[in-house]
């Protein structure tokens, strides 16, 4: 399960081009990870592109934080 | 300069004049072409004549799953780095004859299956941080014509839609932008009689009907790596018939 979590991280780190440290699981994409609208929508695709699940476009509008990315793959892979 | 060797191009409407003039002429800068439209064998024949470096798929626009069913056979193949929505319709009428169908067939053909086409080959563009979207509008969207409301209204539409993919796109390293053709010799324009050319050639300065390659080389210098820093504009190509 914690895979997933450090699966999670690093696609962030990658897209985001932001510090591991930042990446807490609290952590905002858009508020503390400096991501715009477009990052949102690439970082839904790798997500799914990461783990083979179809995130649909409402719910991946709740997918707020690193948190919500990870529950929400974990719930549905 | 202009080479688009490492380059893959799906040219919509490529059995028509204009779009058939485009797919040769990225073709002959190095392109890899997919080329589409509704007539299979008018398709395999300009695909043999190419020789390599051709794929074919035939597609409805018209119909709402046809876009992203294109773009999925395409992308099967290989990526699709430029985009050129040239495929249209003209239903010409007066607007108090024109029929809801003529005005909706028009906006789905030549505005909304170019939104869909556009959609679906974004995502791979993000992905590889380049791409290139070259819409065929016309210079009837910028000046309105009698006769044309539909047309017009889809052509402007373009143009709006244009500008607001490449403000989205921007920071991906896409770039989305528009030729307007003014009046070029294909099946689309020898609908018009004798008379209506003439008034016609009256208003071209460069007393001529443009030609298919005209319109290919504005293509195939968006197309291009030299043209990465140009986005969101309308380039005119009509023999100075509009000065816009
Ligand atoms: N000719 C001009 O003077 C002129 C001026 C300004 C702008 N334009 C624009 O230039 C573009 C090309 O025009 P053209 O002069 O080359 O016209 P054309 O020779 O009549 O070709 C039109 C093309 O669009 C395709 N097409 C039409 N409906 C389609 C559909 N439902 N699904 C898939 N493909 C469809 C046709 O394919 P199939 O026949 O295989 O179905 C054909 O290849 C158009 O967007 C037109 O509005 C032309």
């Amino acid at each position: 399960m914690s895979d997933i979590a450090e699966r999670v991280k690093k696609i962030v780190v990658e897209h985001l081009g932001v510090e591991e440290a930042k990446v807490q699981e609290n952590a905002s994409f858009v508020d503390d990870l400096g991501a715009d609208s477009l990052d949102t929508v690439e970082l839904v695709m790798a997500f799914e592109e990461e783990f083979g699940v179809e995130i649909p476009d409402d719910a991946a509008e709740k997918i707020l934080t690193v948190k919500d990315a990870i529950d929400f793959i974990k719930a549905n892979s | 300069m202009f080479d688009l060797s490492a380059r893959r191009a799906l040219v919509t409407g490529a059995t028509g004049g204009i779009g058939e003039a485009i797919a040769r002429a990225l073709h002959a800068r190095g392109a890899s072409l997919v080329i589409t439209g509704r007539r299979e064998e008018v398709l395999a024949k300009l695909a043999a004549e190419l020789g390599d470096r051709v794929q074919v798929v035939v597609a409805d626009l018209a119909e709402p799953d046809a876009a992203e069913r294109l773009m999925k056979e395409a992308e099967a193949a290989g990526p699709v780095d430029v985009l050129v929505n040239n495929a249209g319709i003209t239903r010409d009428m007066l607007a108090m004859r024109m029929k809801d169908e003529d005005w909706s067939a028009v906006i789905e053909t030549n505005l909304s299956a170019v939104f869909r086409l556009s959609r679906a080959g974004l995502k791979g563009m993000m992905k590889r941080r380049h791409g290139r979207i070259i819409n065929i509008g016309s210079v009837v969207g910028a000046t309105g014509n009698a006769g044309q409301a539909n047309y017009a209204a889809a052509k402007a539409g373009l143009v709006g839609m244009t500008k607001a993919l490449a403000a989205e796109l921007g920071s991906r390293g896409i770039t989305v932008n528009c030729v307007a053709p003014g009046f070029i010799d294909t099946a689309m324009t020898q609908k018009l009689d004798e008379k209506q050319r003439d008034s016609l050639l009256g208003r071209i300065p460069a007393g001529r009907l443009g030609a298919g390659a005209d319109i290919a080389a504005a293509v195939v210098y968006l197309a291009s790596d030299e043209a990465a820093y140009v986005t969101g504009q309308t380039l005119h190509v009509n023999g100075g018939m509009a000065m816009i």
